[in-house]
């Protein structure tokens, strides 16, 4: 039976987050939390792999009290269990810091039961880096198998899998022992709506939430702020484009116009005259 | 750690089917910068097999120096071996600022490296600096989105790291002839140490030209409709002899591959022309083709902020707008086909 831990964490929607034009900050007021979309698809893949060969499914996430929401999101799409690590020690935390704190959760999680399998999304949508989870892979000593759009095989006996990494012009067969961590794209599945079951079960569900002091063997300095080499230093908005010509008219005309321009930039058409297969 | 101790920019050099991957190229060029301002070398690390000849492109680009890890254990990229390469590399000769390409394998690669040295690590940069004086790296980035541009700084640990978005920075005019010193190493590594195995390689074989290396892309949005509507921007680009594009909601809604998704999330782009039709021009979309040499928008909604971003804009149906272009860019350029054929 498989033991897989999906890293999920809780982000503000940084589709509609607004800025605040005097500060150049933004006003996290404005935007809704959500469970951060590329984890969903880590949790769905997780539940997928369950249903194939058998197993449970644990969510683990850093985060504020109230994160608590972004892990009933999981239950509902099918998690079994969840796991909080929540304290203002973990507070402020870079890449480095944040796949440290998630690491020593893991160690716990795996005394309970031990872990198979790790799956994280792709990167968070308000850290954007993806940072985190080849760091956790790193620090487990496991392979870090990032960009994963398939997973072909897992095959616990014999204590490998075999995945798909994506790459810029196709992917890669990759066999790795396990465990393993891998985080995944968003087009490795699509996240179906909720049943109603796991819907109920999640309304009511309490994850188990740790504090720093219920780690074991975690050195402090490593966490949060003080543990995270990067710093930001200066924030601004990137400067507003004040907009081109339009071309006016009738669509004949603005047509006309348009083609105007393309002739401008001829020497790049030319070459392809005859090759438009 | 002594901060004396550590001299010199790095650039990860990425090798693809035998050749240099544009973006290391790239790097060697802003890092060039960074190595005059600091008054000291810049070097390419070479891993692979049979890669070592390589190291004579590099030193054109601006390379001074050229770490090569030429053996068979590195035919394939792999985590483990690259990194563990990397690492021992670090440790010996003790770089200022080690750049990466942010692509698969760059990502990869540095976020293993900056775990285990460990130190920070700055990813998806499109701006880079140095303090002349201290050294400490400037690098910035979108961050939320697109939302604000960030810097961040890493003053407590060397060597910085970044990974550079692919098309921001501009490789140098080659010098023919230019040499530099081949440092040539061998990691300790060894097969058995690896826990992994590439079993496949599988390239697209598609004759589509790829939208990150394309000089016209023609991109479509949720304005078109439906995916009916979206065969507009195929035809297009059919006839421009460019690649096709697209926005997120309309790649989410299943109407074109993913591979094809412009912006923050899908492929950043710097075609010589880019058609942005029926795109509204969130913010996520224009991070990923903002630097693009010619941005031409064509939208029914006068107030679409895609106008804010583009040099030339239309104001209109697409629908009736593109077929008369491409009617007219055929009429215009007959004579070119018919000297052709």
């Amino acid at each position: 039976m498989l033991h897989i831990v999906a890293c999920i964490k809780q982000v503000p929607d940084t589709k509609i987050i607004k800025m605040n034009p005097k500060t150049n900050t933004m006003d996290r007021a404005s935007a809704p939390a959500i469970l951060n979309p590329y984890d969903a698809h880590a949790v769905e893949e997780a539940v997928r792999l369950k249903k194939r060969y058998g197993g449970t499914v644990s969510v683990l996430t850093m985060g504020p009290p109230p994160a608590v929401k972004a892990i009933r999101k999981c239950i509902e799409i099918g998690a079994d269990e969840g796991y909080m690590i929540s304290d203002r020690a973990f507070a402020g935390a870079d890449t480095l810091a944040t796949s440290y704190a998630l690491t020593k959760a893991i160690e716990k999680i795996s005394k309970i039961k031990p872990v198979d399998l790790i799956i994280c999304g792709k990167m968070t949508i308000d850290g954007d880096t993806g940072q985190v989870g080849p760091g956790i892979a790193r620090r487990l000593d496991m392979p870090p198998l990032t960009s994963v759009n398939k997973v072909e095989e897992i095959n616990q006996q014999e204590g490998y899998a075999v995945v798909h990494r994506k790459l810029e012009d196709g992917y890669e067969v990759i066999q790795s022992t396990m465990p393993c961590l891998m985080s995944v794209e968003k087009e490795i599945n699509d996240v179906p709506y909720s049943s109603m079951t796991n819907m109920l079960k999640a309304a009511r569900y309490q994850p188990i939430i740790w504090a720093v002091a219920d780690l074991e063997g975690i050195d402090r300095v490593q966490l949060g702020l003080k543990g995270s080499p990067t710093i930001v230093s200066k924030v601004w908005a990137p400067t507003k484009p004040s907009g081109g010509t339009m071309l006016e008219g009738d669509p004949g005309e603005q047509a006309e116009k348009l083609l105007n321009v393309l002739l401008e930039k001829k020497e790049l058409f030319t070459v392809k005259g005859g090759d438009n297969s | 750690m002594n901060f004396e101790d550590y001299q010199g920019i790095w650039v990860f050099i990425e090798v693809k089917d035998g050749e240099i991957v544009p973006v290391s190229l790239e790097l060697l060029g802003a890092g060039k910068q960074l190595a005059d301002k600091r008054d000291s070398e810049l070097a390419g690390v070479l891993i692979g097999e049979n890669v070592k000849h390589l190291a004579n492109t590099l030193y054109e680009y601006g390379a001074d120096t050229v770490y090569v890890y030429d053996d068979p254990i590195f035919k394939d990229y792999r985590t483990e071996s690259y990194m563990k390469a990397l690492l021992e590399c670090c440790q010996k000769y003790k770089p200022e600022v080690i750049l990466y390409g942010a692509t698969s394998t760059g990502k990869d690669l540095a976020s293993a490296v900056a775990t285990d040295l460990p130190t920070g690590l700055t990813a998806d940069s499109t701006i880079l600096d140095i303090e002349e004086d201290t050294g400490l790296l400037l690098a910035s980035r979108p961050a939320f989105g697109g939302n604000i541009m960030a810097t961040i700084l890493c003053k407590k640990y060397r060597p910085q790291m970044a990974t550079v978005r692919p098309k921001v920075m501009k490789a140098l005019t080659p010098e023919p002839g230019r040499t530099g010193r081949l440092v040539e190493e061998t990691a300790s590594i060894k097969e058995e140490d690896i826990r992994t195995k590439v079993l496949k390689i599988v390239q697209h074989t598609t004759k589509k030209i790829r939208i990150d290396e394309a000089d016209i892309i023609v991109a479509g949005g949720k304005g078109l409709g439906n995916q009916k509507g979206f065969q507009l921007v195929h035809q297009l680009a059919e006839t421009l002899g460019g690649a096709v594009g697209a926005s997120r909601d309309v790649v989410e809604a299943g109407w074109v591959g993913h591979h094809h998704q412009v912006g923050q999330t899908g492929v950043t782009v710097t075609p010589k022309i880019y058609f942005a039709i029926g795109i509204s021009g969130a913010i996520q979309h224009i991070v990923g083709m903002q630097n693009s040499g010619l941005i031409i928008a064509i939208n029914n909604d006068p107030n679409a902020p895609i106008f804010q971003s583009s040099h030339y804009g239309i104001v209109g149906d697409a629908f009736e707008i593109v077929p008369l272009l491409i009617e007219q860019f055929k009429q215009a350029f007959n004579r070119e086909v018919v000297d052709h054929v």
